[in-house]
C-alpha cells in the first residue's frame, strides 16, 4: 500500500524538512498527468516522494500541450516530461510569456522519428536505411496515397516537418497525419494481424517498444543548421534534409512561484533525474503488468530506494 | 389508389418561391460551370476580405479577463464550487478534505441507491440501481466512478438551479427571452471543445473546470424546459391561486412551479444525460474519474478494459435516466392524517438501519468497504478476443470497402467540394433557402455561410460539410429502413429504441479505435465513426414518426383497399415526414459534434484546427471555428424547422 511506503520514508523526511531553511507550504503541490503511462507513473513517483517529505500532493489530468499555460498561471505547479520534439515549442512559447522556468534535464534522452515494427523488415530487408525504405515505397502504398508509400505521422500540432523532409530527400512517400497517438497505435495494432508493413511516427522511451519491437529509420544524421540552412545536409537546396536529433532533451519545468512556496520540494525536483530504462520500467509496470499507476509508483519506489533517496538528501 | 388528401394545395406564393429558387439554382450552376472565367474574388474570397474575427475575440476576452478583472470573479466562483466538490470528493472517495469522514463504503452507497430506486418506482428500479453500483465495485472501478460522480453530484444541481432561475427570468421578461433565445441556439450547436478553451483560461484545469464545462453544457435544456413548463400553466390554475390571495412570489413558488413540475423534471433528466455525455470530454481539462481512465486505456490500446468503462457509463446513464423519469412521473403521496411518524418514514428508517449495519460490517469485512483492482473481476480478456474476432472477420470486406469508397467516392467528392467557387455555393444555399422559406430563409442561409467564408476557414469548412453530408446520407440509408422495420410492432420499437439509447450514451471515443483498426487512418474511418452516431436519431425519429400516425388514417387507407406497401408509402410516410425531418436535423447536429471528435482519428477539417486551438489555448481561434460549426448546424436547423412547420400546417397537424 501507498500508506506503508509513506510511513517508511517519513522518518527520513522529517529530518530533511527540519533541515530546510524554510518550511514548505501546506497547500497541495499540483502535478499534472497526461494520457501516456510513463508520465503518469513518473508523476506519481515524484508525488509520493514529495508526500514522503511531508508535502501534500494532488494530481490533475490535463492536455499535454495546454498544460504549459496552466503551469505559467500557477494552477499546476510543475511538469515532469517536457519532450524536446513534441513540447519544446509550447514550452518555449510559455516561457516567453513568463511564469515558468526550466528546472534541468533528465538523464534520459528522447528520440522521435520514423519508425517501423520489426515484421516490416521481412518484406524490406534493406532497412533501417532511408534509401532502402524509399526503394520499398510501393509496399507502404494505401488507397488514399495511390502508388506512393504512406507515412503515418503524428497530429499536425506536433509540428514534425515530415512533409518537408520527404520533399527535401525526394522520397516517394505521402505524409498522412493521424489525429492522436492512439490512432498511431491502432494502425500498428491492425497491421500486426497480417504483418502488413507500416512506417509511422514514434518515439522512445515509449510503451509501444514493449508491445511491438521495432526500429527507427536511419536518416542522414542530424547536424546543427540542417533545419534552417539549405547548404547543410545532402540536399544543397532544401532544409530538413536530415533526421531528428537522436538525443533530444527531456526536461522538467516548474512554476516560478514554486521555489518560494515549497523550497525543499523544489530543491528535490532539481535533483530528480530519470534514465531511459527507468522510464521504460515505469511504463511496463502499467502497460504490461497491469498495475494501477499509484501502485506502480509505490512499487517502483520500493525497488529503487537507492536511486531516489539521495535526491531528497541532496535537496535538504 | 388515388392521391392521398395529404398533399398540400400548391399556393401562389409557393409557386413564385419555387420559381425564384430555380432561378438561383440555375445561377449557381452557371457560376460553377464558368469557374474558369470568374474573377478570383468569386472563387475564393481574397485575403484582404477575411475579417480577423479571432483577433476580435481575443481582444474581447483579454479585455474581459484583465481590464474588467473578470478572471477574479470566475476564479472566485470556481473556488466556491471547489469547496463543494471537495466535500463530495471526501465522502465518495476519501479525498483529504473537510468533512474527512469518507470514503463511504461501496456497500452503503449501493444499498442507498437501491432504496432510492425502490422509493421511486418499486423493486425493478431498486434492483437496477443497486446492481449498477455492485457492478462498478466488482469491476474494480469504484474509485474512478466516484471521482466522476463527485463532480456530477455538484454540477447537476447547480445546473438545475441555474436553469430554473434563468428559465423563470426568461418567462417573466420578454426582452430577456429575446436575448437568451439566440444565445441558447448557438450554445447548443457549439462543439464542446469551443467551450473548453475559455474555461481553461478563466478557471484553470482540474475538477472545478470539469464541473464548470459540464454546467455550461447541460444548462440550456433546463432553461428551455423551465420556460416551456411555465408557459404551459393553465390560466385557471393561476386564477385559483390569485383567488387564494397569493402574492406573486407565492404564486410562482406554490402554484406555477409545481404545476410545471413534469416539464421541469424532464429538464432535470436532460441535465443528467448531458452531464454523463460530458464525462469523457471534460477529462481533457482535468475532470477526474472514468473519462480520464478511459482515455488512458485507449491510449494504451486496451480496448477490452475501456469497453468495461463504457458499460459503466451506460449503466449509470440508464439508471439515472430511469430514476429521474420515475421521479418526474411520481405524484406526491398523501398519507392519512394521524399516520405514525415511523410509518410515514418507513423507507428512511430502513435506509438508516441498512447504512449502519453495512458500515459496521464493512469495518469487519474490508471487501464490503473497498474492492481493490487485484480482487476485481474483469471482462477485458473475452472482450478483447471478441473484438479481435470481429475485426478479423470483417477485414476482407472492409479492405475492399475502404479502397472503393476512397478511390471512387470520397476523394472525388472532396475534390469536387473544394473545387466549387465560394460564390456558387452561396448562391446554391440561397436557392435552397428560397425554396424552403422564401426570401428570409435565403438571406439567413447566405448570412451563416457568408460569415464562414469571411472567417477565412472556407476550405476546412467545406471538408467538414463534405464529411457530414456524406455521413448523414449513409446514415439515412441505414437508419431509414431500420426505423421502418422497427416501427412494425411495439415490441420491436422498444428493443430498437433501447439499442439507440445505448449507442448514444456509450462514450464515442471508444468507437474511434476499432474504426481505425478496420479502415485505417483516413476519411472512411471518420465517416464510419460519424455514421454510428448520426444513424441513431434517424432511427429514433422514424420510429416515433411512423408510430405516431393516427390509427384512423391507416384504417381509412385499409378500407380503400391499399396494400401494406401502399399504406406505408402513401399514407404513413408522408404523415410521419415532419417528425422524420426532425430526426434528420438531429442527425446533422450529432454528425457535427462527432466530426469534431473524429479529429482524433486524423482529419483536415475544422475539427483538426479546433484541436490545435485547444492545445495552444487560443480562445479566439477556438470560438471562430466553433461558431463556424455552429452556423452550419443552425442553418440546417432553420431550414428543417421552417419546412416541417409548413408541412405540418398543410397536413392539418397543427
Amino acid at each position: 500500500m501507498r500508506f506503508t511506503s509513506l510511513l517508511s520514508a517519513s522518518a527520513l523526511a522529517l529530518a530533511s524538512v527540519t533541515a530546510a531553511q524554510a518550511q514548505d507550504s501546506s497547500d497541495p503541490i499540483v502535478i499534472p498527468t497526461h494520457n501516456w503511462s510513463s508520465q503518469i507513473v513518473m508523476s506519481h513517483v515524484v508525488g509520493q516522494i514529495f508526500e514522503s517529505m511531508g508535502n501534500s500532493v494532488e494530481y490533475v489530468s490535463t492536455d499535454s500541450q495546454a498544460v504549459y499555460e496552466s503551469v505559467r498561471l500557477g494552477d499546476v505547479t510543475l511538469e515532469l516530461e517536457v519532450w524536446e520534439g513534441a513540447f519544446g515549442p509550447a514550452f518555449e512559447a510559455a516561457m516567453e510569456k513568463g511564469g515558468l522556468h526550466d528546472v534541468g534535464d533528465h538523464d534520459a534522452v528522447t528520440r522521435e522519428d520514423w519508425w517501423y515494427p520489426m515484421w516490416t523488415k521481412e518484406s524490406c530487408p534493406g532497412l533501417p536505411s532511408w534509401e532502402a525504405l524509399n526503394e520499398c515505397a510501393a509496399l507502404f502504398a494505401t488507397p488514399e496515397t495511390g502508388d506512393k508509400g504512406r507515412f503515418l505521422g503524428g497530429p499536425v500540432d506536433w509540428l514534425k516537418h515530415d512533409q518537408e523532409r520527404v520533399d527535401a530527400l525526394g522520397m516517394d512517400f505521402v505524409v498522412v497525419n493521424a489525429g492522436s497517438a492512439s490512432a498511431l497505435w491502432a494502425e500498428v495494432g491492425s497491421a500486426e494481424r497480417d504483418k502488413r508493413p507500416v512506417v509511422i511516427f514514434n518515439w522512445t522511451p515509449n510503451f509501444v517498444e514493449a508491445l511491438y519491437p521495432g526500429e527507427f529509420v536511419e536518416f542522414p544524421e542530424y547536424v546543427d543548421g540542417c533545419k534552417d540552412d539549405p547548404a547543410v545536409g545532402p540536399n544543397p537546396e532544401m532544409t530538413y534534409d536530415c533526421g531528428n536529433p537522436a538525443n533530444g532533451y527531456l526536461k522538467k519545468a516548474a512554476w516560478d512561484g514554486m521555489e518560494e512556496k515549497w523550497p525543499s520540494a523544489y530543491a528535490t525536483l532539481k535533483n530528480i533525474s530519470f534514465t531511459n530504462p527507468q522510464i521504460a520500467e515505469m511504463a511496463k509496470l502499467v502497460d504490461i503488468d497491469e498495475l494501477e499507476p499509484e501502485d506502480a509508483a509505490a512499487e517502483w519506489l520500493e525497488q529503487n530506494e537507492a536511486v531516489w533517496k539521495p535526491w531528497i538528501d541532496g535537496g535538504a | 389508389m388515388t392521391t392521398v388528401a395529404t398533399d398540400a394545395p400548391v399556393s401562389v406564393p409557393g409557386q413564385s418561391r419555387l420559381r425564384m429558387a430555380q432561378v438561383l439554382f440555375g445561377a449557381a450552376v452557371c457560376l460553377a460551370l464558368a469557374k474558369g472565367m470568374l474573377p478570383d474574388a468569386l472563387i475564393r474570397l481574397p485575403d484582404s476580405w477575411v475579417v480577423p474575427f479571432a483577433d476580435w475575440f481575443n481582444a474581447m476576452f483579454n479585455f474581459m479577463r484583465d481590464d474588467l478583472g473578470l478572471i477574479h470573479v470566475t476564479r472566485a466562483f470556481a473556488d466556491g464550487l471547489d469547496w463543494f466538490l471537495d466535500v463530495t470528493a471526501n465522502l465518495l472517495y476519501g479525498k483529504n478534505r473537510w468533512p474527512r469522514i469518507g470514503p463511504i463504503p461501496w456497500s452503503v452507497i449501493a444499498a442507498t441507491a437501491a432504496i432510492v430506486g425502490y422509493a421511486l418506482n418499486g423493486w425493478r428500479l431498486a434492483a437496477m440501481s443497486g446492481l449498477t453500483f455492485v457492478w462498478i465495485a466488482v469491476m474494480g472501478q469504484w474509485q474512478w466512478a466516484m471521482e466522476t460522480l463527485s463532480v456530477i453530484l455538484i454540477a447537476a444541481p447547480v445546473s438545475v438551479l441555474l436553469g430554473l432561475v434563468m428559465g423563470t427570468l426568461a418567462w417573466r421578461s420578454a426582452r430577456f427571452r429575446a436575448v437568451l433565445n439566440p444565445l441558447l441556439n448557438v450554445a447548443q450547436s457549439l462543439p464542446h471543445f469551443a467551450y473548453m478553451i475559455p474555461v481553461v483560461v478563466f478557471v484553470g484545469v482540474g475538477p472545478k473546470a470539469g464541473a464548470i464545462v459540464t454546467i455550461i453544457f447541460s444548462v440550456p435544456p433546463m432553461i428551455r424546459m423551465t420556460l416551456l413548463g411555465l408557459q404551459k400553466v393553465p390560466t385557471e390554475v393561476i386564477e385559483a391561486g390569485q383567488m387564494a390571495a397569493a402574492t406573486p412570489w407565492q404564486l410562482l413558488r406554490h402554484v406555477r412551479l409545481p404545476t410545471a413540475r413534469t416539464d421541469i423534471l424532464v429538464g432535470v433528466n436532460q441535465v443528467i444525460m448531458q452531464c454523463l455525455a460530458m464525462v469523457v470530454l471534460a477529462s481533457f481539462i482535468g475532470m477526474p474519474g472514468l473519462g480520464q481512465k478511459l482515455l488512458q486505456l485507449l491510449q494504451a490500446l486496451k480496448i477490452g478494459r475501456s469497453f468495461e468503462i463504457g458499460i459503466t457509463i451506460v449503466l449509470l446513464a440508464v439508471m439515472l435516466d430511469r430514476c429521474s423519469k420515475a421521479w418526474a412521473m411520481k405524484q406526491p403521496v398523501h398519507m392519512e392524517k394521524g399516520t405514525p411518524w415511523a410509518v410515514r418514514h418507513r423507507l428512511f428508517l430502513i435506509w438508516v438501519f441498512a447504512t449502519v449495519v453495512l458500515w459496521v460490517l464493512s469495518l469487519i469485512f474490508p471487501i464490503l468497504h473497498e474492492i481493490g483492482r487485484r480482487e476485481a473481476l474483469s471482462l477485458a480478456g473475452p472482450l478483447d478476443v471478441a473484438m479481435d474476432w470481429i475485426i478479423a472477420t470483417l477485414d476482407p470486406v472492409t479492405q475492399w470497402l475502404r479502397w472503393f469508397l476512397i478511390v471512387w467516392v470520397l476523394i472525388p467528392l472532396r475534390d469536387g467540394m473544394l473545387w466549387l467557387p465560394v460564390s456558387a455555393v452561396l448562391v446554391f444555399l440561397m436557392s435552397v433557402g428560397w425554396a424552403v422559406g422564401g426570401r428570409r430563409s435565403a438571406l439567413i442561409c447566405l448570412a451563416y455561410f457568408g460569415l464562414i467564408a469571411l472567417s477565412g476557414w472556407w476550405d476546412r469548412a467545406m471538408i467538414t460539410v463534405y464529411t457530414v453530408t456524406f455521413s448523414v446520407f449513409i446514415a439515412t440509408l441505414i437508419g431509414f429502413p431500420a426505423g421502418i422495420w422497427g416501427s412494425r410492432s411495439a415490441r420491436r420499437a422498444k428493443t430498437v429504441l433501447l439499442v439507440c439509447d445505448t449507442l448514444q450514451t456509450f462514450p464515442s471515443f471508444i468507437y474511434l479505435i476499432p474504426v481505425i483498426m478496420l479502415f485505417g487512418v483516413n476519411d472512411v474511418a471518420v465517416v464510419g465513426a460519424v455514421v454510428l452516431f448520426a444513424a441513431v436519431p434517424l432511427i429514433r425519429y422514424t420510429i416515433e414518426g411512423l408510430r405516431g400516425v393516427p390509427d384512423a388514417q391507416i384504417e381509412a387507407a385499409d378500407m380503400s383497399g391499399a396494400t401494406r406497401k401502399q399504406t406505408l408509402w402513401s399514407v404513413r410516410l408522408p404523415l410521419a415526414l415532419p417528425t422524420i425531418m426532425v430526426g434528420v436535423n438531429q442527425s446533422v447536429m450529432f454528425s457535427l459534434f462527432m466530426v469534431i471528435i473524429a479529429a482524433f482519428i486524423g482529419t483536415q477539417d475544422l475539427g483538426q484546427e479546433m484541436q490545435r486551438a485547444l492545445s495552444s489555448s487560443d480562445v479566439g481561434k477556438g470560438m471562430v471555428l466553433g461558431l463556424a460549426v455552429a452556423f452550419m448546424g443552425l442553418m440546417v436547423d432553420h431550414l428543417v424547422t421552417v419546412w416541417a412547420t409548413r408541412r405540418r400546417k398543410a397536413l392539418g397537424m397543427g
